[in-house]
């Protein structure tokens, strides 16, 4: 069965969605990267939607499922270059990503998994001035 | 209303859900829909199909490119013959699931639509029909 | 009144096309709608309608213009409705085109069928029917391009009037000018987003200074379009909230988790702030402090 290939960079696992998957596929990532955050010890885990037209709430719930339980492994997940159609969607939709952060693209998801490793900023902080 | 173009097919299992989503997004852009209109109506459509599969038991879509005057549309009507759903308006409100979900199915599909219509009879089955207009 | 199949025109049109052509140019330039630079286009559409004109007399009937017979003179109007929108011309002048055909067409067919003064009467009755006819279509086309060409301008303007505008690296801010409607605040939030992508900005400054009034779903849409922002790892800020603005926010209800600032200049030096920028002023230098 088909994968969804996931890369290690230093104490970061990446992960880029290219494909519009289908429930099982979206489960078996899942699993796939709860047992590589343990086996790599990640303290971050990206996940790249750039690609994705559609995110609905079964997607949405993995991406939160995926939050949870990195949470409790230690980790952090970032969400990143979600597209503005696909934004507006969920907004509309009432879909909220809990224990998610988002970030534009993959280099400011980068920098900000390292802010939140190094405790500079909170998972659930609102940004204030 | 006038039918332009439709197709059935069977929305039973999770490889379904896909085709669905990609022949709903080819309807939208036939209709001439905007980029967003045409994410919302296929997210829509894996909302409701997902519904069909899960809860009930499988069925079939019914997918049509519609125009009401000079109005283009796509209109969806999932069908099946699962369980029924006993309290509608229940099921119709945010956060209500049986399952393991979000709850957001149904009522975030009926938001993401500019007509949404649903009919069930416990024991017999299912019928969502959604029309989004350009 | 002669049968439908029995009117004179489509053959009268056949033998005296370049008089009537002749006659009804010479009219229409009495009647002051065209100009020089207009001529060969006008008598180019003008020689066209006639043969179009005897082609759909002689399908039949007379009475129904937008059966498939009269399709060639249909066509052919719309596209004269459709230039002379675009001249400048007023719906009267462009029917003008059709109506300035009776005189000719009443004088030829007093001169075919002139002895017989009932049958003279009958034809002319069909003939001004079927002009006026033909005439309302031409203005029928015509409102219909002037509201097309309309809602493209508005649209261009549209695009000009909303510009998304680059403050600072990573600080983008979109002014709202006039009043908005649902439509067009959607078509400019999306824009909006898409410029957040483009330039990878994480702080979008919605300034609404210049919009008078804002409603319940022109506040949604705004409040919707931060809330996307946010999903997409970008914050907004909103700025130029008059008092009875921020009332209608709150009337929403909506957890009001959006920064806002009363006018442009602090939603700036905020967002500096957030992007971990701040203003200095330079030292004076010692010959400016000398002086």
């Amino acid at each position: 069965m088909e994968q969804i290939p996931i890369l290690k960079i230093g104490d970061c696992l990446l992960v880029s969605i290219q494909v519009d998957m289908h429930d099982r596929l979206a489960l078996a990532l899942q699993d796939d990267l709860t047992s590589k955050i343990v086996a790599s010890r990640a303290r971050g885990v990206m996940i790249d939607i750039s690609a994705l037209e559609v995110v609905d709430s079964f997607i949405g719930r993995m991406l939160n499922n995926i939050a949870a339980m990195s949470r409790v492994l230690d980790a952090v997940t970032v969400v990143v270059g979600m597209q503005p159609a696909v934004a507006i969607t969920l907004v509309e939709l009432g879909l909220a990503l809990t224990g998610v952060k988002t970030a534009l693209n993959v280099d400011k998801g980068l920098a900000l998994i390292r802010r939140l490793i190094d405790g500079e900023e909170d998972v659930f902080d609102r940004r204030e001035g | 209303m006038i039918v332009e173009k439709d197709e059935t097919m069977p929305v039973g299992n999770a490889e379904d859900v896909v085709r669905v989503r990609r022949e709903v997004r080819a309807h939208a852009v036939g209709a001439g829909f905007s980029l967003v209109d045409q994410t919302k109506i296929v997210t829509a459509a894996s909302e409701i199909a997902r519904n069909t599969v899960d809860y009930g038991g499988g069925g079939t879509l019914h997918l049509a490119t519609v125009r009401h005057g000079a109005r283009r549309g796509v209109r969806l009507v999932f069908s099946d013959h699962g369980p029924g759903i006993t309290d509608l308006k229940l099921a119709l409100t945010d956060g209500y699931t049986t399952g393991s979900g979000l709850g957001l199915g149904l009522s975030g599909a009926k938001r993401l639509s500019s007509e949404f219509d649903i009919k069930s009879i416990p024991g017999e089955g299912t019928v969502v029909t959604i029309v989004r207009w350009k | 009144m002669p049968r439908k199949s029995e009117t004179v025109l489509p053959s009268l049109i056949e033998r005296r096309q370049k008089e009537l052509l002749d006659a009804w140019l010479h009219s229409q330039r009495n009647s002051g709608v065209w100009t020089t630079e207009d001529e060969s286009d006008t008598k180019s559409q003008s020689t066209r309608f006639l043969g179009e004109l005897r082609k759909g007399a002689a399908g039949g009937q007379v009475e129904d213009i937008r059966a498939r017979e009269w399709t060639g003179v249909r066509d052919l109007l719309e596209e004269v409705s459709r230039a002379r929108a675009l001249r400048g011309f007023t719906p009267s002048q462009t029917a003008t085109f059709v109506f300035s055909l009776k005189e000719p067409l009443f004088t030829a067919l007093r001169e075919e069928v002139g002895k017989d003064a009932e049958r003279l009467a009958d034809e002319i009755w069909v003939a001004t029917l079927l002009l006026d006819k033909l005439g309302l279509y031409t203005t029928e086309v015509f409102q219909k391009n002037r509201e097309e060409v309309i809602s493209r301008q508005q649209a261009e303007m549209l695009e000009l009037s909303t510009p998304v505008v680059q403050l600072w690296e990573g600080i983008l801010a979109i002014p709202l000018i006039g009043t908005l409607d649902s439509e067009r605040t959607q078509v400019v939030m999306e824009n909006l987003l898409q410029e957040i992508v483009k330039t990878g900005a994480e702080i979008a400054i919605i300034d609404i200074t210049g919009v008078p009034t804002v409603d319940t779903l022109v506040a949604q849409h705004l409040l919707k379009t931060v809330s996307a922002a946010r999903l997409m790892g970008a914050d907004c800020i909103i700025s130029g909230i008059r008092p009875q603005i921020a009332q209608t926010i709150v009337h929403l209800g909506v957890d009001l988790s959006v920064t806002s600032k009363a006018n442009l200049a602090d939603a700036f030096e905020l967002a500096l702030r957030r992007a971990g920028k701040s203003i200095v002023e330079r030292a004076k230098s010692a010959k400016a402090q000398a002086e």
